[in-house]
């Protein structure tokens, strides 16, 4: 560790990986109930598994991204952390809002209530005082990681990161925006959703990803930072007016079908901009980084996002393919190889490159890490099979025969089963990931050649 | 520019004159326009009678005369470009200025064009030929609009490299309308 601030990533990431087993179980829960549709179904209605599967991935995630920012930003602009104190403070009170969201969702706690009770939008419905908490602690943050920025050396991959990191602070005050007209509702809420997902959180990923590359390859500054600024740009041009790919059917008028159709095709260009650039940083590095692990889940996220969100993205985003496939399991399908590869994958990487340094154990041998990436990563690719296929025949079944949802669904068993059984195979990995970064202290191997970081 | 290959040349991307990100946005641009154009040919031949029908509103004559209009402004941004290249920053301002007026003038021709389909009670959704006539042409207004803030910008730091880079947005926007003039006015 460089510098001490940096310690503050692993309070961060612990409290990520921790919500990351929660939202891992959860969707095994959840993969049941497709098998048998009552289990639970007192305890945790479908509806509220799905909550907690969905918010616990996506605050798990911004935890990670808000570790990987202060674990990266004082080696990148060489400067401490403005204040540790408030790094901590603003963990605390994310924790207390993921505590207070999650007892609200299993108890229903507070109904209707405007403050307290939950808001019944999915991925937004947080009750009030917690999204007040999310923008409390996500300005904390901003203040803490813009201060040390502007005193200390500014980069292209701090630009990017900031530039992410505030937009995601500022859609995200669009949740507060809840209109009657439920078109309108829609339309407000994916400003926060999409332009999240398929923008700001892009060049995140695309920044976390150039400072993953610069450490483990070695390659020069200069080539790193010409990939982000044009991954950066792609990644805005198509996916800001992608949104339109949403509003095919929501009441909005006609040309967002054509609109959303165009400019999201070329979502596809960043991801498979972030691909290659990973792959050519590889074989261009001189730097043989002992830490393969962290090279592993860097090419295979950069490799699954290209599928996950750019393929299976345009799979079904032009608007007559998804006049059909609209809500089927290929919407699934795609939800969970693009957050795998994408974001999981992402947050996986960075934890895997900077664990072994916060704890003071590098180099490092992570080959039950790298076993955990060959399970959650295949685990991840069946399921997405599984699912495409179940919404094939879901959408010829129900959209072209039109047989009635519940009928199709039966049907649909012997596909639910695999998942099932893909998604064991998740947990396990995702358990042996958590196990392999933060318990074994001996398999230390010999540290590679490593070259001087031409910066 | 011209003098890559008196020095050493510069090769692939490295090449290309002014800046990276312009080539990267005019790409994605000319993807998206010819993406559309695409659409509107293809949905055109579920319904050909009805498409030549709706063309039948639109004033060939003007778009026409905007066409000499861009092409022109055009001609007077690649002028700048040159006596930018000699040092000439108050003739390069001169010819940007011309330029982004002939931008001008196209945007009035076109509002008028705007005016009169509106009179005739004809919006986007009358026909799916107006829908893409309004949202290709529209497009393509905004980034007129555009072009005449980058020349703008350009006028007021002139350097070579920068002029290179607006000209070649310009010259995109020129482009993009000699594509879309004859796709959707004439055939």
């Amino acid at each position: 560790m460089k510098y001490k601030t940096q310690r503050i990533a692993f309070a961060y990431f612990v409290v990520a990986m921790a919500l990351f087993a929660v939202q891992v179980t959860m969707g095994l829960v959840l993969g049941w109930i497709y098998v048998d549709g009552n289990f639970l179904s007192e305890l945790i209605p479908f509806n509220i598994g799905r909550m907690l599967h969905t918010n616990s991935l996506v605050v798990w995630l911004l935890t990670g991204f808000f570790g990987a920012a202060y674990f990266l930003v004082p080696e990148e602009s060489e400067q401490e952390i403005h204040s540790e104190k408030l790094a901590y403070l603003q963990l605390a009170i994310l924790v207390l809002g993921t505590a207070g969201v999650v007892v609200t969702y299993l108890f229903n706690l507070f109904e209707g209530n405007f403050l307290l009770g939950k808001e019944g939008r999915e991925f937004l419905e947080q009750p009030k005082w917690v999204k007040a908490g999310i923008v409390v602690a996500a300005l904390i943050f901003l203040y803490n990681i813009s201060m040390t920025v502007l005193k200390g050396k500014k980069t292209a991959i701090t630009n990017i990161l900031l530039l992410g990191l505030w937009g995601i602070a500022l859609l995200f005050l669009f949740s507060f925006y809840n209109p009657d007209n439920l078109a309108l509702d829609k339309m407000y809420w994916w400003y926060v959703v999409h332009l999240w997902v398929e923008g700001t959180w892009e060049l995140v990923m695309a920044s976390i990803l150039a400072f993953l590359m610069l450490k483990l390859t070695g390659v020069d500054r200069e080539v790193v930072e010409k990939w982000l600024y044009v991954i950066a740009a792609l990644a805005l041009f198509s996916g800001i007016l992608g949104t339109g790919h949403h509003y095919f059917w929501i009441g909005t008028p006609g040309y967002w079908q054509w609109i959303g159709s165009i400019f999201s095709s070329l979502e596809i260009v960043p991801f498979f901009g972030m691909m290659a650039f990973a792959f050519v940083m590889v074989w261009k590095g001189r730097r043989d980084h002992p830490n393969k692990a962290a090279l592993l889940w860097s090419l295979g996220c950069a490799t699954l996002a290209f599928f996950g969100a750019g393929v299976w993205g345009f799979l079904h985003t032009l608007h007559g393919v998804n006049f059909y496939t609209h809500g089927t399991q290929i919407t699934a399908a795609h939800g969970h190889l693009a957050f795998f590869g994408a974001y999981v994958a992402l947050n996986l990487a960075i934890i895997s490159y900077a664990m072994p340094i916060l704890r003071g154990r590098d180099p490092f041998n992570q080959v039950l890490n790298m076993v955990s990436f060959w399970l959650m990563a295949g685990g991840m690719t069946f399921m997405t099979f599984t699912l495409t296929f179940a919404g094939t025949v879901q959408t010829h079944l129900q959209r072209v025969n039109g047989e009635a949802f519940m009928d199709v669904q039966e049907q649909l068993w012997i596909f639910y089963v695999m998942r099932f059984g893909s998604g064991i195979a998740v947990v396990l990995g995702a358990v042996l990931f958590i196990y392999a970064v933060m318990k074994p202290r001996k398999e230390i191997i010999e540290a590679g050649a490593v070259g001087t970081p031409a910066e | 520019m011209k003098d890559a290959t008196k020095q050493t040349p510069a090769e692939g991307i490295d090449a290309l004159p002014g800046d990276l990100m312009m080539w990267i946005l005019i790409v994605s641009e000319l993807l998206v326009f010819g993406a559309g154009l695409a659409a509107f040919m293809g949905v055109r031949l579920t319904d050909p009678a009805g498409f030549s029908e709706a063309q039948t509103h639109l004033n060939a004559t003007t778009a026409g005369i905007n066409t000499v209009v861009l092409v022109t402004s055009g001609w007077l941004a690649a002028l700048a470009v040159q006596a930018s290249e000699m040092g000439n920053i108050l003739r390069t301002r001169l010819f940007l200025a011309a330029a982004s007026i002939l931008g001008v003038v196209f945007l009035v021709i076109k509002g008028a064009e705007y005016a009169d389909k509106s009179a005739q009670g004809i919006d986007f959704e009358t026909h799916s030929f107006f829908l893409f006539y309004y949202m290709l042409t529209g497009f393509h207004a905004m980034h007129v609009i555009a072009g005449i803030v980058i020349l703008a910008l350009v006028s007021w730091k002139v350097t070579p490299r920068n002029t290179e880079v607006g000209a070649a947005f310009w010259h995109m926007v020129d482009l993009v309308w000699v594509l879309l003039f004859p796709i959707m006015y004439l055939l």
